[in-house]
Protein backbone atom coordinates (compact mmCIF):
# COMPACT_ATOMS: atom_id res chain seq x y z
CA UNK A 1 0.00 0.00 0.00
CA UNK A 2 2.98 2.36 1.39
CA UNK A 3 4.75 1.62 -2.32
CA UNK A 4 1.32 2.38 -4.34
CA UNK A 5 0.73 5.63 -2.66
CA UNK A 6 4.41 6.55 -2.68
CA UNK A 7 4.20 6.11 -6.88
CA UNK A 8 1.11 8.08 -6.97
CA UNK A 9 2.34 10.88 -5.43
CA UNK A 10 5.76 10.47 -6.68
CA UNK A 11 4.06 10.77 -10.28
CA UNK A 12 1.82 13.59 -9.39
CA UNK A 13 4.92 15.90 -7.77
CA UNK A 14 7.15 15.06 -11.01
CA UNK A 15 4.22 16.02 -13.60
CA UNK A 16 3.08 19.44 -11.73
CA UNK A 17 7.16 20.25 -11.22
CA UNK A 18 8.79 17.96 -14.48
CA UNK A 19 6.02 18.45 -16.94
CA UNK A 20 4.28 15.18 -18.69
CA UNK A 21 7.15 13.66 -20.70
CA UNK A 22 9.73 13.28 -17.18
CA UNK A 23 6.55 12.11 -15.06
CA UNK A 24 5.48 9.30 -17.22
CA UNK A 25 9.25 8.32 -17.73
CA UNK A 26 9.31 7.92 -14.06
CA UNK A 27 6.05 6.44 -13.61
CA UNK A 28 7.16 3.80 -15.97
CA UNK A 29 10.26 3.26 -14.62
CA UNK A 30 8.60 2.71 -11.11
CA UNK A 31 6.04 0.12 -12.64
CA UNK A 32 9.37 -2.00 -14.53
CA UNK A 33 11.24 -1.29 -10.94
CA UNK A 34 8.67 -2.99 -8.77
CA UNK A 35 7.01 -5.50 -11.42
CA UNK A 36 10.75 -6.97 -11.10
CA UNK A 37 10.78 -6.47 -7.06
CA UNK A 38 7.80 -8.47 -7.01
CA UNK A 39 9.12 -11.32 -9.39
CA UNK A 40 12.43 -11.57 -7.31
CA UNK A 41 10.50 -11.68 -3.73
CA UNK A 42 9.19 -15.65 -3.96
CA UNK A 43 12.61 -16.49 -5.32
CA UNK A 44 14.73 -14.84 -2.39
CA UNK A 45 12.13 -16.22 0.30
CA UNK A 46 12.20 -19.72 -1.19
CA UNK A 47 16.18 -19.78 -1.65
CA UNK A 48 16.29 -18.46 2.08
CA UNK A 49 14.20 -20.95 3.28
CA UNK A 50 15.71 -23.98 1.94
CA UNK A 51 18.93 -23.22 3.17
CA UNK A 52 17.92 -21.81 6.40
CA UNK A 53 15.82 -24.74 7.16
CA UNK A 54 18.27 -27.16 5.23
CA UNK A 55 21.41 -26.31 6.71
CA UNK A 56 20.30 -28.44 9.91
CA UNK A 57 21.38 -31.74 8.29
CA UNK A 58 23.93 -30.67 5.65
CA UNK A 59 26.87 -32.65 7.25
CA UNK A 60 28.74 -35.51 5.88
CA UNK A 61 26.59 -37.93 7.24
CA UNK A 62 23.94 -37.17 4.70
CA UNK A 63 25.92 -37.14 1.69
CA UNK A 64 27.36 -40.65 2.53
CA UNK A 65 24.86 -42.49 4.76
CA UNK A 66 21.61 -44.16 3.10
CA UNK A 67 18.53 -44.60 4.69
CA UNK A 68 18.92 -48.48 5.83
CA UNK A 69 17.96 -49.67 9.06
CA UNK A 70 17.56 -45.84 10.10
CA UNK A 71 15.01 -44.88 12.32
CA UNK A 72 14.72 -41.67 13.84
CA UNK A 73 17.71 -39.32 13.81
CA UNK A 74 20.85 -39.83 11.44
CA UNK A 75 20.91 -41.30 7.75
CA UNK A 76 21.29 -39.50 5.20
CA UNK A 77 20.68 -38.94 0.87
CA UNK A 78 23.68 -40.93 -0.39
CA UNK A 79 20.76 -43.50 -2.08
CA UNK A 80 18.88 -41.02 -3.53
CA UNK A 81 21.85 -38.39 -4.87
CA UNK A 82 23.13 -41.89 -6.63
CA UNK A 83 19.95 -42.42 -7.92
CA UNK A 84 19.25 -38.59 -9.23
CA UNK A 85 22.50 -38.59 -10.53
CA UNK A 86 22.42 -41.98 -12.69
CA UNK A 87 18.57 -41.58 -13.83
CA UNK A 88 19.26 -38.08 -15.11
CA UNK A 89 22.22 -38.78 -16.71
CA UNK A 90 20.38 -41.79 -18.45
CA UNK A 91 17.80 -39.66 -19.32
CA UNK A 92 20.35 -36.92 -20.87
CA UNK A 93 22.00 -39.65 -22.51
CA UNK A 94 18.42 -40.89 -24.46
CA UNK A 95 17.30 -37.35 -25.12
CA UNK A 96 20.46 -35.56 -26.38
CA UNK A 97 20.92 -37.37 -29.52
CA UNK A 98 17.50 -38.21 -30.30
CA UNK A 99 16.59 -34.52 -29.37
CA UNK A 100 19.80 -32.57 -31.59
CA UNK A 101 19.25 -34.90 -34.42
CA UNK A 102 15.94 -34.33 -34.81
CA UNK A 103 16.13 -30.49 -34.69
CA UNK A 104 18.89 -30.87 -37.42
CA UNK A 105 15.96 -32.80 -39.52
CA UNK A 106 13.51 -30.06 -38.66
CA UNK A 107 16.06 -27.32 -39.40
CA UNK A 108 18.50 -28.50 -42.21
CA UNK A 109 16.05 -31.67 -44.25
CA UNK A 110 12.51 -31.44 -43.18
CA UNK A 111 10.10 -29.82 -45.90
CA UNK A 112 6.31 -30.03 -46.28
CA UNK A 113 3.77 -31.69 -44.12
CA UNK A 114 6.18 -34.31 -42.60
CA UNK A 115 8.27 -31.66 -40.92
CA UNK A 116 5.15 -29.30 -40.03
CA UNK A 117 3.59 -32.72 -38.33
CA UNK A 118 6.81 -32.96 -36.78
CA UNK A 119 6.73 -29.93 -34.92
CA UNK A 120 2.94 -29.77 -34.43
CA UNK A 121 3.51 -33.40 -32.04
CA UNK A 122 6.83 -31.72 -30.40
CA UNK A 123 4.68 -28.80 -29.13
CA UNK A 124 1.98 -31.45 -28.16
CA UNK A 125 4.88 -33.51 -26.46
CA UNK A 126 6.22 -30.43 -24.08
CA UNK A 127 2.60 -30.09 -22.79
CA UNK A 128 2.47 -33.26 -21.16
CA UNK A 129 1.83 -33.52 -17.83
CA UNK A 130 5.00 -35.38 -15.78
CA UNK A 131 2.28 -37.95 -14.65
CA UNK A 132 1.71 -39.23 -18.34
CA UNK A 133 5.42 -39.81 -19.00
CA UNK A 134 5.25 -42.01 -15.89
CA UNK A 135 2.58 -43.76 -16.77
CA UNK A 136 3.50 -44.18 -20.34
CA UNK A 137 7.19 -45.51 -18.95
CA UNK A 138 5.49 -47.88 -16.67
CA UNK A 139 2.90 -49.54 -19.23
CA UNK A 140 5.74 -49.84 -21.43
CA UNK A 141 7.56 -51.37 -18.84
CA UNK A 142 4.94 -54.05 -17.54
CA UNK A 143 4.62 -55.02 -21.25
CA UNK A 144 7.98 -56.47 -21.05
CA UNK A 145 8.58 -57.37 -17.79
CA UNK A 146 5.05 -57.61 -16.04
CA UNK A 147 2.93 -55.98 -13.50
CA UNK A 148 4.87 -54.33 -10.59
CA UNK A 149 8.40 -53.14 -12.04
CA UNK A 150 10.29 -50.99 -11.04
CA UNK A 151 13.69 -49.77 -11.95
CA UNK A 152 15.56 -46.97 -12.28
CA UNK A 153 16.25 -46.82 -16.52
CA UNK A 154 12.37 -46.71 -16.42
CA UNK A 155 12.46 -43.43 -14.65
CA UNK A 156 14.71 -42.37 -16.67
CA UNK A 157 12.44 -43.51 -20.00
CA UNK A 158 9.70 -41.24 -18.26
CA UNK A 159 12.23 -38.58 -17.95
CA UNK A 160 13.32 -38.50 -21.42
CA UNK A 161 9.23 -37.90 -22.89
CA UNK A 162 9.64 -35.06 -20.86
CA UNK A 163 12.93 -34.00 -21.68
CA UNK A 164 13.56 -34.44 -25.34
CA UNK A 165 10.53 -31.83 -26.57
CA UNK A 166 12.78 -29.07 -24.59
CA UNK A 167 16.29 -30.42 -26.24
CA UNK A 168 14.33 -30.25 -29.72
CA UNK A 169 12.75 -26.71 -29.50
CA UNK A 170 16.42 -25.11 -27.88
CA UNK A 171 18.35 -26.39 -30.15
CA UNK A 172 15.42 -25.85 -32.99
CA UNK A 173 16.04 -22.18 -32.19
CA UNK A 174 19.77 -22.06 -31.99
CA UNK A 175 20.44 -23.97 -35.41
CA UNK A 176 17.82 -21.44 -37.13
CA UNK A 177 19.88 -18.48 -36.10
CA UNK A 178 23.01 -19.64 -37.85
CA UNK A 179 23.39 -17.76 -40.70
CA UNK A 180 22.78 -19.02 -44.41
CA UNK A 181 25.82 -17.22 -45.29
CA UNK A 182 27.77 -19.93 -43.36
CA UNK A 183 25.71 -22.98 -45.22
CA UNK A 184 26.66 -21.12 -48.36
CA UNK A 185 30.01 -20.27 -48.10
CA UNK A 186 30.62 -24.10 -47.02
CA UNK A 187 28.65 -25.59 -49.77
CA UNK A 188 30.74 -22.94 -52.27
CA UNK A 189 34.20 -24.81 -50.93
CA UNK A 190 32.70 -27.59 -52.37
CA UNK A 191 31.61 -28.93 -49.11
CA UNK A 192 28.88 -31.73 -48.63
CA UNK A 193 25.72 -31.04 -46.76
CA UNK A 194 26.38 -33.89 -44.02
CA UNK A 195 29.57 -32.26 -43.60
CA UNK A 196 28.50 -29.09 -43.40
CA UNK A 197 26.16 -29.61 -41.04
CA UNK A 198 28.41 -31.27 -38.52
CA UNK A 199 31.66 -29.37 -39.27
CA UNK A 200 30.07 -25.66 -39.42
CA UNK A 201 26.45 -25.45 -38.57
CA UNK A 202 26.37 -27.53 -34.96
CA UNK A 203 30.05 -26.14 -34.04
CA UNK A 204 28.81 -22.49 -34.75
CA UNK A 205 25.64 -23.07 -32.05
CA UNK A 206 27.21 -25.47 -29.65
CA UNK A 207 27.13 -22.87 -27.27
CA UNK A 208 23.32 -22.35 -27.06
CA UNK A 209 22.50 -25.89 -27.50
CA UNK A 210 24.94 -26.92 -24.50
CA UNK A 211 22.89 -24.28 -22.50
CA UNK A 212 19.36 -25.64 -23.57
CA UNK A 213 20.75 -29.21 -22.54
CA UNK A 214 21.33 -27.75 -19.34
CA UNK A 215 17.83 -26.08 -19.11
CA UNK A 216 16.69 -29.05 -20.05
CA UNK A 217 18.46 -31.33 -17.49
CA UNK A 218 17.25 -28.90 -14.96
CA UNK A 219 13.79 -28.95 -15.98
CA UNK A 220 13.51 -32.88 -15.28
CA UNK A 221 16.04 -33.45 -12.46
CA UNK A 222 13.33 -32.34 -9.93
CA UNK A 223 10.65 -34.68 -11.42
CA UNK A 224 8.44 -36.27 -8.76
CA UNK A 225 5.66 -38.06 -10.17
CA UNK A 226 6.84 -40.10 -13.06
CA UNK A 227 9.84 -41.47 -10.68
CA UNK A 228 7.49 -42.10 -7.93
CA UNK A 229 5.68 -44.62 -10.22
CA UNK A 230 8.72 -46.14 -12.18
CA UNK A 231 11.62 -45.82 -10.23
CA UNK A 232 9.94 -46.33 -6.79
CA UNK A 233 11.02 -45.99 -3.44
CA UNK A 234 13.88 -47.92 -1.45
CA UNK A 235 15.69 -47.07 1.85
CA UNK A 236 19.00 -48.78 0.55
CA UNK A 237 21.58 -47.89 -2.27
CA UNK A 238 21.44 -49.27 -5.86
CA UNK A 239 24.00 -48.39 -8.05
CA UNK A 240 21.80 -50.99 -11.13
CA UNK A 241 18.78 -48.95 -12.94
CA UNK A 242 18.18 -51.94 -14.61
CA UNK A 243 17.27 -54.25 -11.33
CA UNK A 244 14.63 -53.08 -8.56
CA UNK A 245 13.70 -50.06 -7.04
CA UNK A 246 15.68 -46.64 -7.12
CA UNK A 247 15.75 -43.64 -4.62
CA UNK A 248 16.19 -39.90 -6.43
CA UNK A 249 15.90 -36.52 -4.50
CA UNK A 250 12.87 -35.79 -5.35
CA UNK A 251 10.90 -39.10 -4.19
CA UNK A 252 13.22 -38.85 -0.85
CA UNK A 253 12.23 -34.88 0.03
CA UNK A 254 8.54 -36.21 -0.97
CA UNK A 255 8.86 -39.38 1.16
CA UNK A 256 10.87 -38.27 4.27
CA UNK A 257 7.86 -35.12 4.21
CA UNK A 258 4.72 -37.70 3.93
CA UNK A 259 5.81 -40.40 6.08
CA UNK A 260 7.26 -39.31 8.74
CA UNK A 261 8.26 -41.07 11.58
CA UNK A 262 8.28 -41.14 15.44
CA UNK A 263 10.57 -38.61 15.83
CA UNK A 264 8.75 -36.06 12.67
CA UNK A 265 11.35 -33.22 12.98
CA UNK A 266 14.39 -35.36 11.74
CA UNK A 267 12.76 -36.49 8.74
CA UNK A 268 11.10 -32.93 8.18
CA UNK A 269 14.86 -31.91 8.73
CA UNK A 270 16.22 -34.43 5.95
CA UNK A 271 13.62 -33.05 3.62
CA UNK A 272 14.96 -30.33 3.81
CA UNK A 273 18.10 -30.67 3.25
CA UNK A 274 17.38 -32.81 0.58
CA UNK A 275 15.66 -29.75 -1.05
CA UNK A 276 18.33 -27.66 -0.42
CA UNK A 277 21.26 -30.88 -2.09
CA UNK A 278 18.75 -30.83 -5.47
CA UNK A 279 18.98 -26.94 -5.77
CA UNK A 280 22.40 -26.84 -5.30
CA UNK A 281 22.87 -29.42 -7.99
CA UNK A 282 20.80 -27.46 -10.62
CA UNK A 283 22.89 -24.42 -9.46
CA UNK A 284 25.92 -26.50 -10.21
CA UNK A 285 24.34 -27.58 -13.64
CA UNK A 286 24.10 -23.74 -14.69
CA UNK A 287 27.42 -22.86 -13.48
CA UNK A 288 28.66 -25.60 -16.03
CA UNK A 289 26.40 -24.02 -18.62
CA UNK A 290 27.80 -20.93 -18.29
CA UNK A 291 31.34 -22.32 -18.72
CA UNK A 292 30.47 -24.33 -21.87
CA UNK A 293 28.86 -21.45 -23.23
CA UNK A 294 31.41 -19.12 -23.01
CA UNK A 295 34.52 -21.96 -23.82
CA UNK A 296 32.54 -22.75 -26.66
CA UNK A 297 30.66 -19.45 -28.22
CA UNK A 298 32.19 -17.94 -31.69
CA UNK A 299 34.87 -15.64 -30.40
CA UNK A 300 35.49 -12.23 -31.47
CA UNK B 1 43.96 -24.40 -64.98
CA UNK B 2 41.83 -21.67 -66.39
CA UNK B 3 38.28 -22.94 -67.50
CA UNK B 4 36.38 -21.43 -70.47
CA UNK B 5 32.50 -21.53 -70.06
CA UNK B 6 30.01 -22.07 -72.63
CA UNK B 7 26.59 -20.93 -71.58
CA UNK B 8 23.76 -22.04 -74.29
CA UNK B 9 19.95 -21.67 -74.26
CA UNK B 10 20.48 -21.11 -70.35
CA UNK B 11 16.84 -20.72 -68.79
CA UNK B 12 17.32 -20.41 -65.13
CA UNK B 13 13.78 -21.20 -62.70
CA UNK B 14 12.98 -20.43 -59.51
CA UNK B 15 10.03 -23.15 -59.10
CA UNK B 16 7.89 -22.04 -62.06
CA UNK B 17 8.89 -18.75 -62.32
CA UNK B 18 11.95 -18.60 -64.88
CA UNK B 19 13.92 -15.97 -63.57
CA UNK B 20 16.48 -15.96 -66.26
CA UNK B 21 15.75 -16.30 -69.82
CA UNK B 22 17.59 -17.97 -72.86
CA UNK B 23 21.54 -16.83 -72.42
CA UNK B 24 23.88 -17.56 -74.30
CA UNK B 25 27.44 -17.03 -73.62
CA UNK B 26 31.06 -17.63 -73.90
CA UNK B 27 33.27 -17.09 -70.82
CA UNK B 28 36.70 -17.15 -71.62
CA UNK B 29 39.51 -18.02 -69.73
CA UNK B 30 42.09 -15.98 -67.89
CA UNK B 31 39.67 -12.78 -68.04
CA UNK B 32 37.70 -10.84 -66.26
CA UNK B 33 33.93 -10.77 -67.35
CA UNK B 34 31.60 -8.27 -65.48
CA UNK B 35 27.83 -8.88 -64.92
CA UNK B 36 26.31 -5.28 -64.73
CA UNK B 37 22.64 -4.45 -65.37
CA UNK B 38 19.99 -3.27 -62.54
CA UNK B 39 18.78 -5.13 -59.19
CA UNK B 40 16.95 -8.01 -60.01
CA UNK B 41 17.57 -8.41 -63.69
CA UNK B 42 19.00 -11.78 -62.78
CA UNK B 43 22.95 -11.53 -62.97
CA UNK B 44 23.63 -12.77 -58.85
CA UNK B 45 20.75 -15.63 -59.86
CA UNK B 46 23.10 -16.92 -63.23
CA UNK B 47 25.93 -16.64 -61.42
CA UNK B 48 25.63 -18.95 -59.21
CA UNK B 49 24.03 -21.17 -62.17
CA UNK B 50 27.81 -21.52 -62.47
CA UNK B 51 28.94 -23.55 -59.98
CA UNK B 52 25.42 -25.16 -59.14
CA UNK B 53 24.99 -23.13 -56.16
CA UNK B 54 21.45 -21.99 -57.50
CA UNK B 55 19.68 -25.37 -56.61
CA UNK B 56 20.27 -24.82 -52.65
CA UNK B 57 17.09 -23.14 -52.90
CA UNK B 58 14.52 -25.35 -52.82
CA UNK B 59 12.56 -25.60 -55.80
CA UNK B 60 15.19 -24.10 -58.28
CA UNK B 61 16.58 -25.70 -60.98
CA UNK B 62 18.39 -25.03 -64.59
CA UNK B 63 17.29 -25.90 -67.94
CA UNK B 64 19.94 -25.64 -71.18
CA UNK B 65 23.39 -26.35 -71.11
CA UNK B 66 26.55 -25.30 -69.17
CA UNK B 67 30.15 -26.28 -70.28
CA UNK B 68 33.24 -25.71 -68.73
CA UNK B 69 35.76 -26.77 -71.22
CA UNK B 70 33.72 -29.02 -73.00
CA UNK B 71 32.23 -30.94 -70.18
CA UNK B 72 28.03 -30.20 -69.12
CA UNK B 73 28.08 -29.63 -65.19
CA UNK B 74 24.29 -30.13 -65.62
CA UNK B 75 24.78 -33.63 -66.59
CA UNK B 76 23.17 -36.23 -64.41
CA UNK B 77 26.12 -37.99 -63.63
CA UNK B 78 28.42 -34.80 -62.07
CA UNK B 79 28.51 -34.05 -58.15
CA UNK B 80 27.21 -30.77 -57.88
CA UNK B 81 30.00 -30.81 -54.82
CA UNK B 82 32.64 -31.78 -57.05
CA UNK B 83 31.69 -28.92 -59.55
CA UNK B 84 31.87 -26.54 -56.84
CA UNK B 85 35.50 -27.59 -55.44
CA UNK B 86 36.51 -26.13 -59.35
CA UNK B 87 34.51 -23.46 -59.26
CA UNK B 88 35.60 -21.06 -55.69
CA UNK B 89 33.33 -17.99 -55.07
CA UNK B 90 33.51 -14.78 -52.80
CA UNK B 91 29.64 -13.38 -51.02
CA UNK B 92 28.48 -10.18 -51.32
CA UNK B 93 29.35 -10.13 -47.31
CA UNK B 94 32.12 -11.43 -45.48
CA UNK B 95 31.17 -14.54 -44.00
CA UNK B 96 34.58 -16.29 -42.34
CA UNK B 97 33.67 -18.71 -40.26
CA UNK B 98 33.03 -17.57 -36.60
CA UNK B 99 34.04 -20.62 -35.14
CA UNK B 100 37.43 -20.78 -36.93
CA UNK B 101 40.79 -19.06 -36.48
CA UNK B 102 42.05 -17.22 -39.88
CA UNK B 103 44.42 -19.77 -40.63
CA UNK B 104 41.81 -22.40 -39.96
CA UNK B 105 39.15 -20.25 -42.08
CA UNK B 106 41.74 -20.53 -44.87
CA UNK B 107 42.12 -24.01 -44.85
CA UNK B 108 38.58 -24.82 -44.39
CA UNK B 109 38.05 -25.88 -47.71
CA UNK B 110 40.47 -28.90 -46.68
CA UNK B 111 39.08 -29.13 -43.22
CA UNK B 112 36.04 -29.75 -43.67
CA UNK B 113 36.12 -32.36 -46.30
CA UNK B 114 38.34 -34.25 -43.95
CA UNK B 115 41.13 -33.56 -46.61
CA UNK B 116 44.39 -34.73 -44.37
CA UNK B 117 47.07 -32.31 -44.68
CA UNK B 118 50.46 -32.33 -43.13
CA UNK B 119 51.29 -29.60 -40.95
CA UNK B 120 53.97 -27.87 -43.83
CA UNK B 121 51.61 -28.66 -46.32
CA UNK B 122 49.04 -26.83 -44.47
CA UNK B 123 51.67 -24.17 -43.35
CA UNK B 124 52.49 -23.78 -47.32
CA UNK B 125 49.23 -23.53 -48.41
CA UNK B 126 47.69 -20.79 -46.15
CA UNK B 127 50.57 -18.69 -46.75
CA UNK B 128 50.11 -19.05 -50.60
CA UNK B 129 46.74 -18.78 -50.18
CA UNK B 130 47.29 -15.14 -47.89
CA UNK B 131 49.87 -14.33 -50.37
CA UNK B 132 47.37 -14.75 -53.41
CA UNK B 133 44.89 -12.60 -51.41
CA UNK B 134 46.84 -9.78 -50.32
CA UNK B 135 46.34 -10.25 -46.65
CA UNK B 136 49.07 -12.14 -46.03
CA UNK B 137 51.71 -9.13 -44.32
CA UNK B 138 48.70 -8.16 -42.51
CA UNK B 139 47.62 -11.17 -40.54
CA UNK B 140 50.65 -13.63 -40.35
CA UNK B 141 51.09 -12.18 -36.61
CA UNK B 142 47.53 -13.32 -35.81
CA UNK B 143 47.30 -16.35 -37.63
CA UNK B 144 45.51 -17.93 -34.57
CA UNK B 145 43.04 -15.20 -33.68
CA UNK B 146 39.08 -15.51 -35.59
CA UNK B 147 38.41 -14.73 -38.54
CA UNK B 148 35.83 -12.22 -37.30
CA UNK B 149 38.41 -10.35 -35.53
CA UNK B 150 39.50 -8.73 -38.70
CA UNK B 151 37.79 -5.56 -40.59
CA UNK B 152 35.28 -6.00 -43.01
CA UNK B 153 37.76 -5.92 -45.78
CA UNK B 154 40.26 -8.12 -44.59
CA UNK B 155 37.43 -10.19 -43.53
CA UNK B 156 36.50 -10.02 -47.53
CA UNK B 157 40.57 -11.24 -48.59
CA UNK B 158 39.91 -13.64 -46.32
CA UNK B 159 37.13 -15.68 -47.91
CA UNK B 160 38.90 -14.81 -51.04
CA UNK B 161 41.85 -16.44 -49.92
CA UNK B 162 39.76 -19.45 -48.48
CA UNK B 163 38.16 -19.92 -52.34
CA UNK B 164 41.99 -19.34 -53.46
CA UNK B 165 43.12 -21.94 -50.97
CA UNK B 166 41.42 -24.98 -52.75
CA UNK B 167 42.84 -23.95 -56.27
CA UNK B 168 39.69 -24.02 -58.10
CA UNK B 169 39.62 -23.22 -61.92
CA UNK B 170 37.20 -19.98 -62.21
CA UNK B 171 36.39 -17.64 -58.80
CA UNK B 172 32.90 -16.20 -59.25
CA UNK B 173 32.25 -12.59 -56.99
CA UNK B 174 28.64 -11.74 -56.27
CA UNK B 175 28.88 -7.74 -55.79
CA UNK B 176 32.15 -8.27 -53.46
CA UNK B 177 32.83 -5.06 -52.47
CA UNK B 178 29.52 -3.99 -51.90
CA UNK B 179 29.89 -3.79 -48.45
CA UNK B 180 33.41 -2.43 -48.36
CA UNK B 181 34.51 0.96 -48.11
CA UNK B 182 36.68 2.11 -50.89
CA UNK B 183 40.23 1.44 -49.99
CA UNK B 184 39.42 -1.98 -49.58
CA UNK B 185 36.93 -1.95 -52.92
CA UNK B 186 40.96 -0.99 -54.23
CA UNK B 187 42.53 -3.67 -52.66
CA UNK B 188 39.76 -6.21 -53.95
CA UNK B 189 39.82 -5.00 -57.52
CA UNK B 190 43.91 -4.86 -57.38
CA UNK B 191 43.82 -8.51 -56.51
CA UNK B 192 40.84 -9.39 -58.83
CA UNK B 193 43.44 -8.08 -61.93
CA UNK B 194 46.21 -10.44 -60.62
CA UNK B 195 43.54 -13.51 -60.06
CA UNK B 196 42.81 -13.50 -63.96
CA UNK B 197 46.57 -14.71 -64.31
CA UNK B 198 45.73 -18.07 -62.48
CA UNK B 199 41.94 -18.27 -62.69
CA UNK B 200 38.81 -17.38 -65.04
CA UNK B 201 36.99 -14.56 -62.73
CA UNK B 202 33.76 -13.88 -63.27
CA UNK B 203 32.27 -10.68 -61.14
CA UNK B 204 28.33 -8.97 -60.60
CA UNK B 205 29.03 -5.72 -59.44
CA UNK B 206 26.73 -2.63 -59.36
CA UNK B 207 29.30 -0.22 -60.04
CA UNK B 208 29.96 0.91 -63.51
CA UNK B 209 33.17 2.49 -62.46
CA UNK B 210 34.45 -1.02 -61.38
CA UNK B 211 33.44 -2.92 -64.27
CA UNK B 212 35.03 -0.53 -66.52
CA UNK B 213 38.18 -0.74 -64.55
CA UNK B 214 39.10 -4.28 -64.01
CA UNK B 215 36.83 -6.15 -66.95
CA UNK B 216 37.94 -7.80 -69.84
CA UNK B 217 34.65 -8.32 -70.80
CA UNK B 218 31.09 -6.98 -69.65
CA UNK B 219 27.49 -8.66 -70.02
CA UNK B 220 24.41 -6.14 -69.60
CA UNK B 221 21.51 -8.23 -67.84
CA UNK B 222 18.25 -6.11 -67.91
CA UNK B 223 14.38 -7.27 -66.92
CA UNK B 224 11.45 -5.54 -69.12
CA UNK B 225 9.30 -5.51 -65.95
CA UNK B 226 9.18 -6.98 -62.86
CA UNK B 227 7.53 -10.78 -63.00
CA UNK B 228 9.44 -10.94 -66.28
CA UNK B 229 12.72 -12.93 -66.86
CA UNK B 230 16.19 -11.14 -67.08
CA UNK B 231 17.21 -11.32 -70.67
CA UNK B 232 21.22 -10.92 -71.46
CA UNK B 233 20.73 -7.90 -73.68
CA UNK B 234 24.46 -7.16 -74.88
CA UNK B 235 27.68 -8.91 -74.09
CA UNK B 236 30.83 -7.73 -75.37
CA UNK B 237 34.43 -6.34 -74.91
CA UNK B 238 34.11 -4.03 -71.53
CA UNK B 239 35.74 -0.72 -73.85
CA UNK B 240 32.64 -1.39 -76.46
CA UNK B 241 30.18 -1.96 -73.76
CA UNK B 242 31.19 1.32 -72.19
CA UNK B 243 32.36 3.62 -75.11
CA UNK B 244 30.28 2.05 -77.90
CA UNK B 245 27.60 0.00 -77.38
CA UNK B 246 25.33 -1.77 -80.20
CA UNK B 247 22.44 -1.90 -78.18
CA UNK B 248 20.19 1.60 -77.13
CA UNK B 249 19.44 0.45 -73.71
CA UNK B 250 23.20 -0.88 -72.85
CA UNK B 251 23.63 2.81 -73.72
CA UNK B 252 21.13 4.40 -71.42
CA UNK B 253 22.37 2.18 -68.86
CA UNK B 254 26.30 2.96 -68.82
CA UNK B 255 25.71 6.55 -69.29
CA UNK B 256 22.99 6.70 -65.81
CA UNK B 257 19.97 7.88 -68.54
CA UNK B 258 18.25 4.86 -66.92
CA UNK B 259 18.29 2.02 -63.93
Amino acid sequence: MAAIGYSITFYLLSRLIEGKRKSTDRLVTILVTSAFGLAVVPLVSLAWTVIERGAARFDVEFFTFSMRNVVGAGGGAYHAIVGTLQITGLATLISVPIGIMTAIYLVEYARGPLARAVTFFVDVMTGIPSIVAGLFAYAAFVLVFGPGVRMGIGGAVALSVLMIPVVIRATEEMLKIVPNELREASYALGVPKWLTVTKVVLPTALAGIATGVMIAIARIIGETAPLLIIAGFTASTNFNPFDERMMTLPVFVYTSYSNQGADAQTYIDRAWTGALVLMLIVMLLNLFARLVSKFFSPKG
Amino acid sequence: MSMRIELSSLNVYYGSFLAVEDINMVVEPNSITAFIGPSGCGKSTLIRTLNRMHEVIPGAYVKGTLTMNGEDIYSPSVDPVKVRRQVGMVFQRPNPFPTMTIKENVLSGYRLNNSKLSKSDAEAIAEKALKGANLWNEVKDRLDKPGSSLSGGQQQRLCIARAIAVEPDVILMDEPTSALDPISTAAIEDLAIELKEKFTVVIVTHNMQQASRISDMTAFFTIADTGLPGKLIEYDKTDIIFSNPKQKQTEDYVSGRFG
